[in-house]
């Protein structure tokens, strides 16, 4: 069985963001870059997978910079075996995203591709679903668990009332969720042994995909600011304000 | 504009989350609602009644029991050319099935929208709500799902608006429910309560998580939780209030045993009024809150529990 994760460069997040002075995007210049981490879950689970024995060959599958190999290599290290860059200096939407991972589809063919269930950025939620809808394949948003039997997998998702697990056909797309997993850190041998690993290079233009942008971004705004209100003596003070002055409690 | 706004349902109920996708779509024109379920009629009279509800369409069969997104999408993109908008509420059944409807028309998917400036014009947070993206749609047909929490429900009746039948579109077939497990709880729902009360990694078990559904009781309020408590293993996942759980915004937050992560304020700060019981003055929660206790949370709960008693 051959995985295809997906993984997105994006500002590391602890790093507490700023809109740029022209109020257009938020500042990346200068500013660490790590793994998206839903992403790195992804790549935690496909790297269990292949311990298990499951699967065979697992490709890491990024669309950014130049930069992005650094992210490419970071998967490597946790144990996948080699890695795809769509080298773009454009900010591509998911929809462009999805269109591009369906022809990377087309050329590797795996069985199962896994992503993020969103990007800590642009917080958009939609590259795996509209891959799944490009390639026509089942979805399994959102997972907390995933069991592969065979040619369907089951997928425990993390739904607003609880949990909800749904059998889907393979191939299928198969998005992380918090607690699928927890990723491990690379090792240095394994750091070591990844620069070795191949990583093959694709210009955007050569593979020929509209990837026009569909949304404009008008511009970019701090959100408002919440004032620190006062702090009370003790829980009397407390309700006395809560009844008297917010009175939101009777 | 001709807007199709797709409603969760539950038990012959719109649910209140979805009431919120309709009033975002009457900012924008003439509202159509979907109902797609398995006997679900019920549903769809409720919504023929809603204020700014001028058709209501029902897609009632077998294959759409469950909210498998493959059926769903296939059902909303058949009837999307229709209309100018189609918009969910982002709850995870919207953030499924949603951009699996716009990549299927070919168009963008605008996620977790808080405010319509125009017909193609929308607001949305983007870095975990650290800042407002303004963004323009520049395509034909326009998919959005809506924050809950930036729209009134729509309230009030007007005129039934008819119902009309829908063909079922074919079972995809690729994927099947299994089942699913469903926290039970008598209080509100967590996204829907009027008052919430959290605890976080201070709260150092599940056990201590009985003083907050104690006063939650009294107070008629849901109980939540931040990322750090749900992480512990003292609550599970449906607790959880950030920007990976579940975004509120209720008339009154009270934060217990909770620093404050910035992925926990993006879930609150739009919250009335907040409270923050914290031993820590330094504690970054208190930033963002109208009235600070500092104080030991085992000595304030119990006391602010007994106090309500009276």
């Amino acid at each position: 069985m051959k995985i295809l994760v997906a993984v997105k460069r994006v500002v590391d997040y602890n790093v507490k963001v700023r809109v740029n002075l022209e109020g257009t995007a938020v500042e990346t210049n200068n500013v660490k870059m790590s793994m998206n981490p839903f992403d790195e879950i992804a790549v935690e689970e496909g790297v269990r997978l292949k311990e298990s024995g499951k699967c065979d060959e697992l490709v890491a599958v990024s669309i950014g910079t130049s930069s992005s190999q650094e992210t490419i290599r970071t998967a490597l290290a946790m144990g996948a075996d080699r890695g795809i860059l769509v080298e773009t200096d454009d900010p591509i939407e998911p929809l462009g995203v999805a269109k591009l991972l369906k022809v990377i589809c087309s050329r590797e063919k795996p069985d199962i591709v896994i992503v993020g269930k969103q990007a800590i950025d642009d917080d958009a939620n939609q590259t795996g679903q509209m891959l799944a809808a490009l390639l026509d394949w089942p979805q399994g948003t959102f997972a907390s668990r995933i069991n592969i039997e065979n040619t369907k997998a089951q997928v425990t998702r993390e739904v607003d009332v609880g949990l909800e697990t749904i059998e889907i056909n393979l191939p299928a797309v198969i998005s992380t969720d918090l607690r699928l997993n927890e990723p491990r850190y690379a090792s240095l041998p394994n750091i070591m042994k990844a620069k070795k690993k191949p990583i093959d290079i694709i210009p955007i233009t050569e593979l020929n995909i509209d990837i026009a942008p569909r949304v404009k971004v008008i511009k970019v705004s701090e959100p408002p600011k919440r004032e620190a209100g006062v702090i009370v003596e003790n829980v009397k003070e407390l309700l006395e304000k809560l009844r008297n002055e917010a009175k939101v409690i009777s | 504009m001709n807007v199709l706004v797709i409603a969760e349902h539950e038990n012959g109920e719109i649910k209140d989350l979805s009431l919120s996708a309709v009033s975002a779509g009457t900012e924008l024109g003439k509202v159509n609602v979907l109902i797609a379920g398995h006997n679900c009629r019920p549903a769809a009279e409720k919504a023929s009644k809603l204020r700014g509800v001028s058709q209501v369409l029902l897609a009632d069969a077998p294959v759409y029991e469950n909210w498998l997104a493959e059926n769903l999408a296939l059902l909303i993109s058949s009837i999307a050319k229709n209309y100018t908008h189609l918009i969910m509420t982002a709850t995870t059944v919207g953030k499924n099935i949603m951009p699996r409807v716009a990549a299927k028309l070919d168009v963008a998917q605008i996620s977790d929208i808080t405010q319509i400036q125009d017909n193609e014009t929308f607001v949305r947070p983007i870095y975990a709500g650290n800042a407002m993206a303004t963004v323009q749609s520049l395509d034909q047909i326009k998919v959005l799902t809506v924050r809950a929490t930036a729209f009134e429900p729509i309230s009030g009746h007007d005129d039934t608006s008819g119902i009309q039948l829908v063909s079922p579109t074919e079972n995809v077939g690729v994927s099947a429910f299994i089942d699913q497990e469903v926290t039970k709880s008598e209080r509100p729902e967590l996204t829907s309560a009027r008052i919430v009360i959290s605890g976080g990694r201070g709260m150092q078990s599940g056990e201590n998580f009985a003083m907050l559904e104690e006063i939650a009781d009294k107070l008629g309020g849901a109980v939540g939780a931040s990322r750090a408590a749900v992480d512990s293993g003292f609550v599970p996942n449906e607790y959880q209030v950030g920007q990976t759980g579940k975004v509120v915004a209720p008339d009154l937050y009270i934060a217990v045993g909770i620093s404050g992560a910035i992925q926990h304020l993006a879930g609150m700060k739009d919250s009335k009024v907040i409270v923050a019981i914290n031993k820590d003055e330094e504690a970054p929660i208190f930033q963002v809150a109208d009235y600070g206790l500092v104080a030991d949370l085992f000595e304030a709960v119990p006391s602010l529990s007994a106090e309500l008693e009276n």
